[in-house]
């Protein structure tokens, strides 16, 4: 088993923190994008600031939409992350595009 | 035949991607992703917050240096780690009851607290403890009497909070890890008296 695979499988060391009976992360990805923002962050590639404000910008964007929907903390901290990676000029757009295409097709079974 | 077809959650897509990219440019490593995911389930949490407290308690000149230089303070005892660099910790007393909230997004103490809790970041607890702080308090199960004054801090800025609770009447005596254990998160937050 992969080491993704293994954190994935949600059971056994790598179960998703609990604490106070809360889940810390809902969800896998949840987890990951939060290692990748500290990963940088502690590689001094960003200033806090420069993250929060974009997190907080998301954060008003997405309570602007939602009304009384379901509050999505973490789909704000990605919209932020994704923001600040192409300021920084971390990644490209395009190849950015590209592997989220070909990721959601292997993920959807279509044949290749 | 290709298996079923499953429903893709973009934002997991979005995930692998930003990750799979960022690995392959070398500025980021799975190992050091998992390693801080480590610290975040195990080394990081109220237990932290909950020793602080009780070296407070049980040490006077330790208090002083606490509510001084809440930083310096939490690194004696082997703390720290970002989001607590410009920690500030606000004592609790008979008069005055302080509550921490981060009003535009999350921010909150980790190297003392780990990681808030969905309520603390949810729009309603950032909007309405501001505006109706006993209120809020009394839906926590915490009734607070008027002649108590509340503080509420907002973290927005660079500031991380903790509150300092007050010590439990009849623990005299007790050790500093059974002063600890009596200390919860809430109680840290300002939602909770012990």
């Amino acid at each position: 088993m992969s080491e993704r695979e293994r954190v994935l499988a949600q059971d056994g060391p790598a179960a998703p923190p609990r604490t106070n009976g809360e889940l810390v992360f809902a969800e896998p990805w949840e987890s990951r994008i939060f290692g990748v923002t500290l990963a940088l962050y502690e590689a001094g590639r960003f200033a806090w600031p420069e993250f929060q404000s974009r997190l907080v910008d998301a954060i008003a964007r997405h309570q602007a939409e939602i009304g009384d929907g379901e509050y999505q903390y973490y789909a704000c901290w990605l919209e932020a992350f994704r923001t600040l990676a192409g300021d920084k000029g971390w990644l490209d757009a395009d190849t950015l595009d590209r592997l989220e295409r070909e990721l959601a097709d292997r993920s959807a079974g279509h044949d290749h | 035949m290709s298996p079923p077809h499953e429903k893709v959650d973009p934002r997991a897509v979005r995930t692998e991607a930003l990750e799979t990219l960022l690995t392959e440019q070398g500025l980021v490593s799975p190992d050091a992703i998992d390693a801080i995911l480590r610290h975040y389930e195990q080394d990081v949490g109220p237990m932290n917050g909950a020793r602080v407290v009780a070296r407070a308690w049980t040490d006077p000149a330790y208090r002083e240096r606490l509510l001084a230089d809440g930083y310096s303070a939490i690194s004696e005892l082997g703390f720290g780690g970002p989001q607590g660099e410009q920690l500030v910790v606000v004592e609790n007393t008979p008069t005055v009851n302080n509550i921490v909230v981060c009003t535009l997004c999350s921010c909150y103490p980790w190297p003392v607290l780990g990681l808030p809790p969905s309520w603390y970041k949810d729009p309603s607890y950032r909007s309405r403890l501001v505006r109706e702080p006993r209120k809020v308090l009394g839906e926590f199960g915490l009734e607070v009497p008027e002649e108590v004054e509340l503080r509420v801090w907002d973290s927005s800025a660079e500031i991380r909070y903790m509150v300092l609770p007050e010590r439990p009447a009849g623990t005299e005596g007790e050790s500093e890890p059974a002063l600890a254990a009596r200390v919860s998160r809430d109680a840290m937050i300002g939602v909770a008296r012990l």
